[in-house]
């Protein structure tokens, strides 16, 4: 086990610098080079054909679906596209490469030098905007899928034997590597994890990736290095496969405490890739530079370069979506709520219902009460996103309509929302069946109330001496009475003529 | 009626066409040719009796019908085992992929049987096309029907020694650096490499990516259009392939005339290194295109004599990669005889799988492609790739066509360059240039040479995308050497 410093201790006498790669699979319905479906979870072996076994004689073919969301990304991330770059082999030698290279870009990205303005919430509850750099966004294939069965460590030495699934092979992915961001002092692990989260929306947002992390359609690695304020920037290590938003965090945070350690001990670090274990939150030494692999990258012969028209690149750049920052802080802005209302939104996944809603006609602190509130609740009991509720914003807008019109009061809305979550349909109808309107007919009510001041004595008395509060005592005892159908203002009004407080 | 192998596959369409020979007679008749002299001449490594005369019988069918058919159906053809054919032992030459079948075609495979030609088989070449003589196929040499102690030229070998024996009447090549031309000058057959792109690689185990190219081998000029136009055209499988149409090149042949045309002499292709009797027979043919009426000039190309030494680093860097993948894991040879893990296994199975002159190649284009060299040797390699382009595009700004012998010497005898790699490098030397540019050429017999009696080859140069005048010339000048002689050169082979 490593030795580690504490992290504030590390901070206070070493900068680090951090730098991402990210690898993200490409949604497209068929393989980079090939026609083959790319959906998950298929039998073994069943999405392949020559091409992405790499048989003999086989040869790519580029997607160009592969290409033009990869422009998209590299133009959402502020980047210069290539109007002309190539294809290279990296070659190695891995039976999870059906022909012992890859075909990825090499010296040639398509996608070069960006930027992603990702906002950082600081310890002190603020929030900070910090500017990553993009160096290049390149395009390349996946490899299979190894299965290590036996030996103890999960990895290929030791096994009994390993089984391979080439569907994988040959699905787009795209690699985005960040300049080396360097500044963010202790916010270092934040920036990486606000980074990779930022990154996962704009993909979404361009519909060019399900980006799930779980599925390995999204896949980090982390590198690290630390110096003292001032000095040259240390040598680094790579952190692989880092395949969480909260594994970033953590990985950028260790590799901070154990290198301080070494340097704190005089020790060098070593340029290496380094493994992350999820259970322990840990990195373990991989492969050092000294074993480093020389890939013999050339120039990819049997495809033709990449030339985008510059037409094409400029109208990829007029479909692009209102990115996820710029939307988020228009949104926050038109509705005049806090950062921290604005990140409850978000959490909760419920800004486009929450939008959408709003456009139906409902106020934006309505909008977000209900969605926020009943409806997340009952998602969460049901273990479903908020958006697969069956609960529609134009519904929701027709729920805060009636509240805000006095014809439905809180409890009661609640109860439409139960209902029309419950499949009972839209909320009028869930009002007609389940009879809840609410009592504001003075003779039900006063009946009702006298009741409730006979039972509650005491609480007249408060009121008569002037303590107003205690009425909330009596107008609860009508609500319950009626089964939370009262009009409680209009109870609360009739209770203070009738005692004539 | 001449022997039914003996005939051209013109002569054989025209036989079918009158009634007079079915295809299902012509195939049985080749195939029982190959049962009478293969042992001799080993141009086969497969030999597909049934699915030849499967596809007989169904173009004998077609023509029954009074369909339309395609040209050359019912004409028989070899395919150098370098094509995959799906279901049909495919080796290109390797022990390492001893027992392989391929679940698919080639596209070229693919355009073959569309064209309802049965395939007679899978013939010899050295191992993954590397060599020049065919000696270095794992399955043993093939021998040279004009004199089998000879080579029969290399890579393919096979397929050339299959026509001038007779057990063939087409056959495919593929050229990387002159593995179609040099076989057919040796074999006094024809052998053309189409324009890089004109013919798809799919299905073409590769060698070299950017060189390779699959083409035409044949007995006639003719005949080698006919097949050269069979299986070009447009591959969206290949994304090196041209989408410009097929030219006709059948027309070409008919309409041949040089009149007029300037034609270059490439003085670096020529002199020292070639033999007596090449440069006699090559001068003579020259002679003969003058005759007929072409300009003859002499152009300089003065970069072609680095593209022996450009080729030697591109090729091996390229081959180095695209025979990567034979490591034992997934098809083929599979030495895996311990506990040993997955490395000793891909080690011990290419150690034992390839041979010695694969092994040399891949060790140079590895090297050639490492970290610190690649600058000095790949890179460099590229730049005179460009400067032999530039030589040609000269050349063709002033000539039609280029013509020079298509390799220094005839057949030399079996055994002779085997522990000589650069020996036998050195019999490439006027072919590789148009591999390198990428444009087109074609080898036709021009006679024997004096000295030994063996055929000499005449190589034609077009620019990229003129195979069609490759054909004109060509045509023109087999017309007036088989005028001279009173009948096809290749009549004389076998005494």
């Amino acid at each position: 086990m490593s030795t580690l410093v504490d992290y504030d201790d590390a901070l206070s006498r070493y900068e680090p610098v951090i730098g991402l790669e990210v690898h993200v699979e490409l949604g497209t319905a068929s393989k980079m080079f090939c026609g083959c479906p790319t959906t998950f979870g298929g039998q073994p072996n069943t999405q392949v054909c020559p091409v992405c076994l790499g048989l003999p004689g086989s040869l790519p073919v580029v997607n160009r679906a592969a290409i033009e969301s990869t422009i998209r990304m590299g133009l959402a991330l502020n980047c210069d596209i290539a109007s002309w770059c190539r294809f290279a082999r990296k070659n190695y030698f891995y039976p999870d490469m059906p022909k012992d290279y890859q075909i990825s870009q090499y010296d040639e990205p398509l996608c070069t030098d960006g930027y992603l303005d990702v906002s950082v919430p600081t310890p002190d509850g603020e929030v900070q905007v910090v500017r990553v750099g993009i160096e290049r966004v390149h395009m390349e294939e996946d490899t299979g899928k190894l299965t290590h069965t036996g030996g103890a460590t999960g990895r290929i030495h030791g096994a009994d034997y390993s089984l391979v699934d080439y569907n994988r092979a040959g699905i787009p992915l795209v690699e985005i590597v960040t300049k080396p961001v360097t500044g963010t002092g202790a916010l270092a692990p934040m920036v990486a994890r606000a980074y990779v989260t930022a990154l996962r929306d704009i993909m979404r947002s361009l519909g060019v990736s399900d980006v799930r992390m779980e599925e390995g359609s999204l896949r980090c690695d982390a590198n690290l290095s630390l110096a003292p304020p001032g000095e040259p920037w240390g040598t680094r290590t790579e952190t692989k496969n880092v395949n969480s938003l909260r594994s970033v965090e953590r990985s950028v945070t260790f590799e901070i405490r154990r290198q301080a350690a070494v340097l704190d001990g005089g020790g060098t670090i070593t340029q290496e890739t380094r493994h992350f274990h999820e259970d322990d939150g840990s990195t373990t030494p991989g492969r050092s530079k000294e074993e480093a692999e020389d890939y013999r990258y050339f120039p990819e012969p049997d495809l033709l370069p990449v030339a985008p028209d510059p037409v094409w690149v400029d109208e990829l750049r007029g479909t692009l979506p209102e990115l996820p920052a710029v939307r988020r802080a228009r949104l926050q802005q038109e509705w005049g709520i806090s950062d921290f209302d604005m990140d409850s939104v978000i959490n909760a996944g419920a800004l486009g219902l929450v939008e959408t809603t709003i456009a139906a006609g409902a106020d934006q602190a309505a909008a977000r009460k209900w969605w926020l509130g009943e409806l997340a609740r009952t998602a969460k009991e049901r273990g479903v996103d908020l958006a697969d509720l069956g609960v529609t914003p134009v519904q929701v807008a027709r729920v805060a309509e009636l509240v805000a019109a006095g014809t439905l009061n809180d409890k009661l809305a609640r109860q439409v929302l139960e209902g029309v979550a419950a499949g009972e349909g839209e909320p009028d109808a869930v009002i007609a069946a389940r009879g809840l309107v609410l009592v504001s007919d003075d003779d039900a009510l006063l009946a009702a109330l006298d009741e409730a001041i006979a039972a509650n004595q005491d609480a007249v008395a408060k009121i008569q001496e002037g303590k107003v509060q205690a009425a909330g005592a009596i107008i609860g005892a009508v609500m319950k009475a009626t089964r939370g159908q009262a009009d409680a203002a209009r109870v609360r009004e009739l209770l203070l003529e009738r005692l004539g407080a | 009626m001449t022997d039914i192998v003996r005939m051209t596959a013109t002569q054989l369409v025209e036989e079918m066409a009158q009634g007079n020979l079915t295809s299902a007679e012509i195939t049985r008749a080749h195939l029982d040719r190959i049962a009478e002299v293969d042992q001799d001449i080993h141009a086969y490594l497969h030999v597909d009796r049934e699915g030849a005369l499967a596809t007989a019988a169904e173009a004998d069918a077609a023509r029954n019908t009074g369909a339309d058919l395609p040209p050359l159906a019912g004409v028989p053809v070899a395919v150098k085992d370098v094509m995959t054919m799906r279901g049909v032992p495919t080796t290109a030459g390797s022990r390492i992929l001893e027992g392989w079948l391929p679940p698919y075609d080639a596209t070229v495979v693919a355009s073959l049987r569309r064209n309802l030609m049965p395939i007679l088989g899978k013939t010899n070449m050295d191992e993954f096309a590397m060599g020049s003589s065919t000696e270095y196929s794992a399955y043993g040499p093939t021998r040279n029907p004009w004199d089998t102690s000879r080579i029969p030229g290399g890579s393919g070998g096979g397929s050339a020694a299959a026509l001038a024996a007779f057990e063939a009447p087409l056959a495919i090549g593929t050229d990387t650096g002159g593995s179609i031309r040099q076989p057919a000058a040796v074999t006094g057959t024809v052998g053309v490499k189409p324009t890089y792109g004109a013919v798809s690689r799919y299905g073409l185990i590769a060698l070299a990516s950017s060189l390779d190219q699959a083409g035409p081998c044949a007995r006639s000029v003719r005949d080698a259009a006919m097949l050269h136009q069979a299986i070009a055209g447009h591959d969206p499988r290949d994304s090196t392939s041209l989408a410009a149409p097929v030219p006709d090149l059948v027309a070409a042949v008919r309409e041949g005339d040089v009149r007029g045309m300037r034609i270059g002499l490439v003085t670096e292709l020529g002199g020292e290194g070639y033999q007596p009797g090449v440069e006699q027979r090559f001068r003579e043919a020259v002679d003969l295109l003058a005759d007929r009426g072409a300009e003859i000039v002499e152009v300089s190309c003065p970069n072609f004599r680095y593209a022996l030494g450009a080729y030697y680093l591109i090729l091996p860097s390229e081959a180095s990669s695209n025979l990567a993948k034979f490591d034992g894991m997934r098809y083929g040879l599979r030495v895996d005889d311990s506990d040993a893990g997955v490395e000793q296994v891909m080690a011990q199975t290419r150690a034992a799988g390839f041979g010695d002159e694969v092994k040399r190649r891949i060790m140079l284009g590895t090297y050639a492609l490492s970290a610190g060299y690649y600058d000095a040797y790949y890179g460099q390699a590229q730049k005179v790739r460009t400067l032999v382009q530039r030589d040609f595009a000269a050349a063709f700004a002033d000539c039609h066509v280029l013509i020079s012998p298509t390799c220094p010497t005839t057949a030399f005898p079996l055994g002779e360059k085997v522990d000589d790699p650069l020996a036998m490098y050195l019999n490439d030397i006027a072919t590789i240039p148009v591999n390198l540019a990428g444009n087109a050429a074609l080898s036709l017999p021009v006679g024997l040479a004096p000295e030994d009696g063996l055929p000499v080859g005449l190589q034609i140069m077009a620019p990229h995308h003129e195979d069609a005048r490759l054909y004109g010339v060509a045509a023109v000048l087999e017309g007036a050497l088989e005028d001279t002689w009173g009948q096809p050169l290749i009549e004389k082979v076998g005494g």
